[in-house]
């Protein structure tokens, strides 16, 4: 059995207000794929992202985590096995200092405190932030909450990793060294992100999803080079699959 | 706003401060804070006409700014800051208690103004020595103590979140307060009714951000306790840091050295 499946069976969520959001998801992503969720600003990829870790449940259809339905009774083992980075570093590193914000999962889990200090130093090494590890977090620069944040979903050493907007607010250099981290990472991955030029050079298989459903599942380069789905669902070819301004100018 | 700005950098520096590494900063936080509420308790002890008794206790203050190597002058203006509500407690003595308590020589002080500096020579004290214990400990660690000491759980938590986030919601409102202004010609649209706005709008994004801190914290398996991996070790220094204090605060409390002192340099003026 393998806990690094994801798999959803025509999911539909709401949200009180009555704004439907999910309208019938269905996918299947299994052990070490990397998987892009793309789409329009409103198009429900952070709350489909919360769906897989049971932070919303859904309103109708279900979401498998290896073999085990994602439901109340479950959360525990699912949120062990699906490590959320949400997209802004500040809601996710409330602790008095990082290496407490890192330790707060894994003392959660109750392990002992050998064991945590090992799974944390662990982890900070694996996102090269081990000298951050006395500092307080709002001290911190972006690049580095954003290197921590990932640490501390990192030390629960999950199955799964799911990201949103992991690239967004960084300089071009942190970006690439993130793209780079991810890269080694042999974690089955979801990115939610409008950085398609990242998706490109990160992940094979790209979702793409247009209000609350899914426009297109299949390979990231074929749907990057289509120009008709891109457009419908308000985005653009990444820049990198563009003509050069300079070669060609236009 | 630059008011907001430079309050936000200076909170960001009494934490700076503690930082350093000095026999002050290395010693066990339980001790510093211990040492200080002891401290606090011995200078608000006294009668509400003392001043002599007061004066001594000065040495704790001073010797800790020294050896935490933190600076007079900085410390000396938040204090100053501070210093209007201590000011205004005070200040209403001198009316109501107008009985002639101290001649010097020919002018008689009247027990209201002795006791409104007694209150502004306990104020300068008591808020010093807080001050010194967060830039020479660093208010993580003060709540770390609290909670080895056994301060119920919750109100460690609270505090240390209020620290944590007062720095996100302080940046937040700067930059409405920044965007409202740019956007306001000739005082035009700074009134009340967008100020309650921007005050309403800040509740409801510090509620949306309560909410995914919330969920940010389930995700990482949180089930309503926090626990803390960080052992407090008691050192030798730390224990003598302690009674060496506390004796001495003991001391200064039941014998007024100041007299002492005065009465055995008149002895050899004599």
């Amino acid at each position: 059995m393998s806990h690094h499946i994801i798999e959803l069976e025509d999911l539909h969520y709401a949200y009180p207000d009555g704004n439907q959001v999910l309208q019938g998801i269905s996918f299947r992503i299994t052990h070490g794929e990397k998987v892009a969720l793309v789409g329009a600003n409103g198009a429900g990829k952070s709350t489909l992202l919360l769906q897989f870790n049971g932070c919303l449940l859904p309103a109708s259809g279900r979401v498998r985590i290896g073999e085990m339905p994602v439901t109340k009774k479950t959360l525990t083992h699912v949120r062990r096995t699906v490590g959320l980075v949400f997209q802004d570093p500040d809601d996710q590193l409330f602790m008095p200092l990082v290496f407490d914000d890192v330790a707060f999962g894994p003392l959660n889990l109750g392990l002992s405190p050998e064991e945590v200090e090992r799974q944390v130093m662990q982890a900070l090494a694996a996102v090269g932030a081990v000298h951050l590890k006395d500092r307080p977090p709002y001290h911190l620069s972006g690049g580095e909450k954003r290197a921590v944040a990932i640490a501390a979903v990192l030390s629960l050493a999950p199955a799964i990793l799911v990201m949103d907007e992991p690239t967004s607010n960084l300089d071009p250099k942190t970006r690439r060294q993130l793209i780079e981290l991810l890269k080694t990472f042999d974690h089955t991955l979801i990115v939610a992100s409008h950085d398609l030029d990242m998706v490109l050079d990160l992940c094979p298989r790209t979702l793409v999803l247009k209000e609350g459903r899914i426009a297109a599942d299949g390979p990231t380069g074929a749907i990057m080079q289509n120009e008709e789905l891109l457009a419908s669902c308000n985005l653009e070819k990444p820049l990198r699959l563009q003509g050069c301004p300079v070669c060609h100018p236009a | 706003m630059g008011n907001i700005e430079s309050s936000l950098l200076n909170i960001g520096y009494l934490e700076t401060l503690s930082y350093q590494q000095t026999p002050l900063h290395r010693l066990d936080p339980r001790v510093k804070l211990l040492t200080t509420l002891i401290f606090i308790v011995a200078v608000v002890s006294f009668g509400k006409y003392e001043i002599t008794g007061l004066v001594p206790f000065l040495i704790y203050p001073v010797v800790l700014i020294a050896v935490g190597n933190l600076p007079p002058g900085y410390l000396a203006k938040k204090i100053l800051l501070a210093a209007p509500f201590a000011f205004f407690i005070g200040i209403f003595n001198p009316l109501l208690d107008r009985a002639v308590l101290v001649h010097l020589g020919p002018v008689g002080i009247s027990g209201g103004w002795v006791s409104f500096a007694s209150i502004m020579i306990r104020f300068t004290l008591t808020v010093s020595a807080a001050f010194i214990l967060i830039a020479g400990t660093g208010l993580n660690a003060v709540c770390l103590a609290l909670d080895k000491m056994g301060a119920p759980r919750i109100f460690v938590m609270q505090l240390l979140f209020l620290y944590r986030y007062i720095f996100v919601l302080t940046a937040e409102a700067l930059r409405m307060v920044r965007a409202r202004s740019l956007r306001a010609f000739d005082g035009r649209g700074l009134g009340f009714s967008s100020y309650s706005s921007l005050v309403g709008h800040l509740l409801l994004r510090t509620l949306e951000r309560a909410r995914r801190i919330h969920l940010a914290m389930l995700s990482r398996g949180f089930d309503g306790k926090i626990h803390l991996l960080r052992p407090l070790h008691l050192h030798g220094r730390d224990v003598v840091f302690f009674l060496g204090w506390s004796g001495l605060f003991v001391l200064l409390r039941l014998y007024n050295l100041s007299q002492w002192g005065g009465a055995w340099i008149m002895g050899l003026v004599q």
